[in-house]
């Protein structure tokens, strides 16, 4: 076995032991450094994988421990896997550098430590959920970063941050909950808590005929949990308080990276234990695709009321999620490639938008109101800057990375008429509502401020800097050569 | 948008409506109050009446709904036990021998069980060997709650005010002085035997039934009753915040180790150099042994941690 077959155990091994070791350093500092540490090794070794296995396009499983699959665990790796595990590194780095001077601000020094256990945790969760090939493992880090992500919503330690982690809370143990009866019960009808064991008798079973109701609890018990962790429309309420009174870093992780890792465990449990064929026969897709038109509007309407930018920027990711699940729901592999890359496009281009309105409302006395943030771009160009190709690219302008999603989204749906129509006229209306909230967002910013507005201006803030730039370039890149991307999402979904 | 805001809007035109909504909202009227504009280092000492007005408003736009919410959360739950009977209602029946959980896999952890992990215990042998990853996943999430109500409940300048600190200075003034004798008396027989008796469920966890996680909550609750009986200065002479870090640190450190050795040894299908020993010793069933010592004393810190964070704020 090739030693870059170790990489995806080692990159989640080394973000737990961080969060392990994180309570014996000496103050926050260390623990911010130690979890720029993980985030940047799990980059290294994530890169060096996906360098290996994505031109090569193999898939391997990495048995976790001495004994074969069936009787212990079991990680299985693909160029998806490769990718998702590189961008959701980066994303993490990403985010911690942009947010570091909120965090130091936000969270009180004894508690800085304990945050960042949070961060490093959520990471190696978010890696396992990206590599697991057993239900059982899937479960065991959904509530890790159930637990984690509540406390770092919780750590800024405001009236409001309470209200809303109570609320968060709730909604997402419920949504645990659901997938732990899920998990049961398919373990009742199947025997099995292995994936591709998993799938051949769920086959067997359909084939059969067997267990026919059962099976269709457990399909919709796993994608309705799942779908309110992942703020699926109907139980999306929690997200925008959570996320918009979060710390920056905080808002950027849960809305960049945490709510994805359950999509993406959605996608490989449909791939790789319910099948596509199944999942369309019991017409769960439709649902979700209902679901998630009816989301890109709703979160965009949401947007509009909204005048608080972190708020508005949360119910934009209600609206993006949308996305993705309709190209879920489309329940082709076309389909579900354009929601993988909107998974992508949304990580690299959300963070960015809440680190750059935090770097904005922070010459502001942190005043988070648009109409307080009237020509803020100036007092920080380059935050300004970062925001504006957010907003394009949300927007989905050509040249911009939510154009290359929008487009695959659009070319997805021509296999299927009905489809076809309400996916085209909900992308017009829904971009549309883009527009109309973050043009006047972006024009607000970098139109003259009245007398008396004008904030001071920043002190440079490299880590920031280098994480905007970063982001800035992950977006063009996505949105200009997304080919190579593209090629290894489908190589992926092809392995899977 | 509130009631309040509309109303004072009414008597504008629907085109400076639309001015100000551009615009993100005038100063005097904001759409949602806004937060309180004070610099940043100062948040702490910000009175807390701004912040909560969000919260009132959204609970009285709630409560026009409410019979409606009542009404369909009923329905919901009604459809949802409905739903869920019929399913269990269909599947195959608990212990019987033609269920599908009775395959290949409950086979050989049934059969090779002892050979293969040398745990005389057949649920060691699964949860600390075969299905070691789980496990280390369970005790992080322990791990993590117990840092997560740190973080909620430690005591700090957000959460506490001169009063309380005034009060908790005085139970412990009262705790000094006073002894329940009979809880004591009993405590001091009790405290001993329970210990042990953790200690032993641990030891024996790959032997008999029991072992880090059963045997860790016998511990803690131990610990529980001593800090009860004799109070907390007692307690945090020999068990301070500082010591419990260090504890659950090395315990989940050992842990993680031992467990990253064996399954790198495993997957590259290296020789792991652990003697399995012989089954039914105390010495035996290879890393077993290790992992539930780590599982069970990371359990009871936790189970104490829970206790003194809830009832005082402070370890």
């Amino acid at each position: 076995m090739p030693f870059v077959y170790n990489f995806p155990f080692f990159s989640i091994f080394i973000c737990m032991i961080s969060g392990i070791v994180t309570p014996l350093l000496k103050n926050g500092k260390w623990a911010y450094r130690l979890s720029l540490f993980a985030a940047g090794a799990g980059l290294a070794l994530s890169g060096v994988l996906l360098g290996r296995i994505g031109p090569a396009n193999e898939s391997f499983s990495f048995m976790m421990g001495h004994f074969p699959a069936p009787w212990g665990n079991e990680l299985s790796v693909g160029p998806l896997e490769a990718v998702l595990a590189t961008a959701i590194c980066l994303v993490m780095l990403m985010a911690l550098l942009g947010g570091s001077r909120d965090i130091f601000d936000d969270v009180l020094p004894e508690k800085q430590k304990l945050y960042f256990i949070m961060m490093d945790e959520i990471l190696a969760a978010l890696l396992a959920l990206t590599y697991t090939n057993d239900i059982f493992t899937a479960y065991v880090f959904i509530e890790i970063s159930t637990i984690a992500a509540c406390a770092i919503v919780m750590a800024k330690d405001s009236a409001a941050t309470l209200v809303s982690t109570m609320r968060y809370l709730i909604m997402s143990l419920l949504g645990s909950g659901l997938v732990l009866i899920g998990i049961v019960l398919l373990y009742c009808i199947t025997g099995h808590l292995l994936f591709p064991n998993l799938q051949q008798r769920v086959l067997e079973l359909v084939a059969t005929g067997q267990y026919t109701m059962p099976l269709t609890v457990v399909v919709g018990l796993i994608v309705l949990g799942l779908g309110i962790k992942s703020a699926m429309f109907p139980f999306h309420l929690w997200l925008p308080p959570a996320h918009g009174s979060a710390t920056t870093a905080s808002s950027s992780v849960l809305s960049g990276l945490v709510v994805k890792g359950y999509i993406i465990l959605m996608i490989r449990l449909f791939y790789k234990v319910f099948t596509i064929a199944v999942i369309r026969e019991l017409r769960i897709t439709n649902v979700i695709f209902l679901f998630g038109l009816a989301g890109m509007i709703v979160g965009s309407v949401g947007a509009i009321k909204e005048g608080h930018i972190k708020r508005m920027l949360a119910y934009s990711s209600v609206a993006q999620l949308g996305y993705v699940f309709m190209g879920i729901g489309l329940g082709t592999d076309v389909g579900i490639m354009a929601a993988c890359f909107q998974i992508l496009v949304h990580a690299c281009t959300k963070p960015m938008l809440f680190s750059c309105a935090s770097a904005l409302s922070a010459g502001r006395h942190h005043n988070k109101q648009l109409y307080a943030l009237r020509g803020a771009a100036y007092e920080n160009k380059l935050a300004g800057v970062g925001f504006t190709v957010g907003a394009l690219s949300m927007i989905g302008i050509p040249l911009f990375a939510g154009f290359a999603a929008k487009v695959f989204f659009a070319s997805a749906t021509m296999a299927q008429p009905v489809k076809m129509w309400m996916t085209l006229l909900t992308l017009a209306l829904s971009t549309v509502l883009n527009a109309l909230y973050y043009i006047p967002a972006v024009a607000a910013l970098w139109s003259r401020p009245a007398e008396g507005e004008a904030g001071e201006k920043q002190p440079s803030n490299p880590a920031f800097a280098i994480s905007t730039v970063a982001f800035i370039a992950a977006v063009f890149f996505l949105g200009i050569c997304y080919q190579p991307v593209v090629t290894l999402i489908q190589n992926g979904l092809a392995l899977l | 948008m509130s009631k309040m805001a509309r109303s004072k809007k009414e008597k504008q035109t629907s085109w400076q409506r639309f001015c100000t909504w551009v615009n993100g909202g005038t100063a005097e009227q904001p759409l949602l109050p806004a937060e309180p504009a004070k610099p940043k280092k100062a948040k702490a000492a910000k009175p807390k009446k701004q912040k909560a007005q969000p919260v009132r408003k959204e609970w009285m736009g709630l409560s026009r709904f409410e019979h409606i919410y009542r009404i369909c959360a009923v329905l919901i739950g009604v459809v949802m036990v409905g739903v869920l009977m019929i399913a269990v209602l269909q599947l195959p029946l608990f212990g019987s021998p033609d269920n599908p959980s009775v395959n290949e896999v409950v086979e050989r952890y049934v059969e090779k069980g002892l050979e293969e992990t040398g745990a005389v215990n057949m649920v060691a042998g699964m949860i600390l060997d075969y299905r070691a990853f789980d496990t280390f996943g369970e005790s992080s999430v322990l791990f993590l709650a117990v840092t997560c109500v740190t973080m909620l409940l430690m005591r700090d300048r957000n959460n506490t005010n001169k009063e309380e600190d005034l009060l908790t200075a005085r139970e412990h003034v009262i705790e000094g002085y006073e002894e329940d004798i009979i809880l004591t008396k009993v405590a001091r027989i009790v405290i001993p035997c329970a210990l042990v008796y953790g200690v032993y469920v641990v030891l024996n966890g790959h032997l008999s039934p029991g072992g880090g996680f059963s045997g860790g909550t016998i511990m803690g609750s131990a610990l529980i009753l001593f800090a009860v009986s004799f109070g907390m200065i007692r307690m945090s002479q020999f068990f301070n915040y500082a010591t419990f870090r260090k504890i659950t640190s090395c315990a989940l450190m050992v842990y993680a180790a031992s467990k990253a050795y064996s399954f790198f040894t495993g997957a590259n299908h290296l020789e792991s150099h652990i003697p399995l020993g012989v089954p039914g010793a105390i010495l035996s069933s290879g890393l077993i042994l290790i992992l539930d010592i780590c599982v069970g004393i990371v359990v009871a810190c936790t189970m104490y941690g829970f206790y003194a964070l809830f009832t005082k704020g402070e370890l």
